[in-house]
């Protein structure tokens, strides 16, 4: 290698170095800040506050209703998606994709637009005596939309990686598809699906924008904890550390099952290859 | 009995094929890979739809492209082996052999039963609560095998149910299913691209080539007249396609596009297939005097140990037509044979059989 283009590659190592140094300090440092910032006896002092057990209530019960409600009605897109072709099959996988993308507050705006009382569905949703802004039912829709497509992706990713060959001994096993589905195809994507709930989830717990535009602020009915954050921040900083770190510590400990929970279920087919060799 | 006439064109590939299998009989579909054997076991099983067609086993129309029938795998009463057996990994061996029947909605009780049964008679009897991953590639087959026989089908399809297995098993199983296979009352198809497997399960032999049938017919038949190159390689004889014809002067010929035979007597004029056993030709480093009237001149291209090795060797010559011969190893020895030397092939006109 000639002088001038070793110097260049040493530049470019040493610059690549660098760059990763500081994204590793920028992503690590807040971490850092939240734990260290207050003590563990003033935080869990601070958790029993009626303000933030209240917002705790509120977003767990929302946040596993809205992950009920995206397993129930994703489940079957993500099978429809995956075994059937169908015209608009692109535009759907558009839609489903899209909220990933999406500024949440534009999600919030397009929310009140479609089911506020002045929204397209506005009337429907009287008749049937649904009301959905500013309601903790507001904050589950919004949650939803937001979270829906990580449960999603990862089912659709998890039913195409059933191998065919099982699919296809199933049906000469007297198997309709539903039984297919049921007996093969669910289980053996699993862990995908329970990844892609846990991932749901946490993105409906940590749900800010959307909810704030479409539901509102209100203590004990649509203020869910990333709410209370934003509120306590103003008024009373060790309260919004002390929720911070305790979604923190949610974020992390969903991350880590999701790491793990695909490990762990895979294990036994792991041990096929090992023998059958 | 199985009635199929299947046809079906996939890009390039076009398949056609018109054959029929009789029950407590097993019909084997030989070719080689590519060739549409395993198109053919989909279509039977209902994991595909023909593009023209039908399917008739015994009084039940599976498939009648015309009448526009289909019926899907899981409304057939078929069994299948697929070639890397397919077991469900998440379920034991005892549920994957009542995956089955459970569908059927068989109570329990008599599902244990007949898992049992099953298991049992496949040999397995003892691993039923084992995961596949715990089971050897020849366990897994018999699990396989009892999954599939558990619903009394009326037809098995297997495909390549031996060639996931590692040799010295796929020796031991092949005696084994051979023997159970026999006992099965109902139509069994089975696919292989090995002509030793043909051989040793075929009842009858269908074989497979380029997506068409090129022959089909019993064991004896096959072996005794070979009708495509593919055919005559498998059971290693000479196989030479051309047009008889008698003169006055000569005796009857054979004119193939390499070269003229001397028969011994034939079907009569046109289009014969002519066999020669690689027994029936002598090697000679001179031009021989004698009485053989088919003499054709090359190179030795390659020499073959038979297996059991010792008794004979197989010489793959350059000759015009291309010709293999079967010589003691004493002769071998004797003539100096070895590849790139020239010799003279010569077999009586009696010798060349022929047939339409």
């Amino acid at each position: 290698m000639s002088g001038p283009d070793r110097i260049a590659g040493r530049a470019l190592q040493s610059l690549g170095a660098v760059g990763a140094g500081l994204l590793v300090v920028l992503l690590a440092l807040p971490l850092v800040g939240l734990v260290t910032r207050i003590a563990p006896g003033t935080l869990i002092a601070r958790l029993r506050e009626p303000m933030v057990l209240d917002a705790l209530r509120l977003s767990l019960l929302t946040s596993t209703a809205s992950t009920a409600l995206i397993v129930v009605l994703g489940l079957p897109v993500a099978y429809l998606l995956t075994t059937r072709d169908f015209p608009g099959k692109r535009v759907v996988e558009l839609l489903v994709d899209l909220p990933m993308v999406l500024p949440p507050t534009v999600a919030g705006v397009g929310l009140l637009t479609a089911f506020g009382r002045a929204g397209l569905a506005g009337d429907a949703l009287e008749v049937v005596g649904v009301t959905l802004p500013f309601t903790t039912l507001g904050v589950v829709v919004a949650q939803t939309f937001v979270a829906a497509p990580f449960f999603i992706r990862a089912t659709r990713a998890g039913l195409s990686e059933v191998d065919r060959r099982y699919l296809d001994a199933a049906a000469t096993l007297r198997s309709p598809p539903y039984e297919i589905f049921l007996r093969v195809m669910l289980p053996l994507a699993l862990p995908s699906l329970l990844a892609g709930a846990a991932m749901g989830w946490a993105r409906a717990l940590g749900e800010f924008g959307a909810t704030i535009t479409f539901a509102g602020n209100m203590p004990g009915v649509t203020q869910t904890m990333p709410l209370a954050v934003y509120i306590a921040l103003q008024t009373d900083l060790d309260a919004a550390i002390a929720l911070s770190v305790l979604l923190l510590l949610v974020s992390v400990a969903v991350l880590l099952a999701v790491r793990l929970l695909p490990l762990r279920l895979t294990l036994p087919a792991a041990d096929a290859d090992r023998q059958s060799r | 009995m199985l009635i199929a006439n299947l046809a079906e064109r996939r890009g390039a590939f076009e398949l056609a094929v018109e054959f029929t299998a009789l029950p407590g009989e097993v019909t084997v579909l030989v070719g080689e890979s590519g060739a549409g054997k395993t198109s053919i076991l989909r279509l039977l099983a209902g994991l595909s739809r023909p593009g023209r067609g039908h399917i008739i086993l015994d009084d039940q129309v599976y498939a009648d492209v015309d009448k526009a029938v289909w019926r899907p795998a899981w409304h057939r009463d078929v069994g299948y082996v697929a070639q890397d057996f397919a077991l469900f990994p998440h379920l034991t061996a005892s549920d994957n052999v009542g995956f089955g029947l459970r569908a059927l909605g068989v109570p329990s009780g008599d599902r244990r039963a007949r898992v049992e049964e099953s298991l049992r008679r496949a040999g397995v009897a003892e691993l039923g609560g084992r995961l596949p991953a715990q089971l050897s590639g020849g366990q897994q087959q018999r699990v396989a095998l009892a999954r599939a026989l558990v619903l009394r089908p009326r037809l098995l399809l297997l495909d390549e149910p031996l060639s996931a297995l590692d040799v010295q098993t796929r020796r031991q199983l092949r005696g084994e299913l051979r023997a159970l296979l026999r006992e099965l009352p109902c139509v069994t198809v089975y696919v292989t691209h090995s002509p030793l497997e043909a051989l040793v399960f075929g009842d009858r032999i269908v074989v497979v080539d380029d997506g068409k049938i090129s022959q089909a017919g019993s064991r004896a038949e096959l072996l005794r007249r070979p009708r495509s190159r593919y055919v005559a390689e498998l059971i290693g004889t000479n196989l030479l396609v051309g047009r008889q014809a008698t003169m006055a002067s000569t005796g009857p010929r054979v004119r193939t596009a390499d070269g003229t035979l001397e028969i011994g007597g034939g079907p009569g004029e046109g289009a014969v297939f002519a066999a020669v056993s690689p027994r029936e030709i002598t090697l000679s480093r001179e031009r021989p005097e004698g009485s053989a009237q088919n003499v054709f001149a090359g190179p030795v291209l390659e020499l073959a140990p038979e297996p059991p090795a010792g008794e004979r060797v197989r010489v793959v010559l350059g000759t015009d037509p291309p010709l293999v011969a079967e010589v003691t190893e004493a002769s071998v020895a004797a003539l100096g044979l070895e590849e790139g030397v020239t010799v003279h092939a010569a077999f009586k006109a009696t010798g060349v059989t022929t047939y339409t």
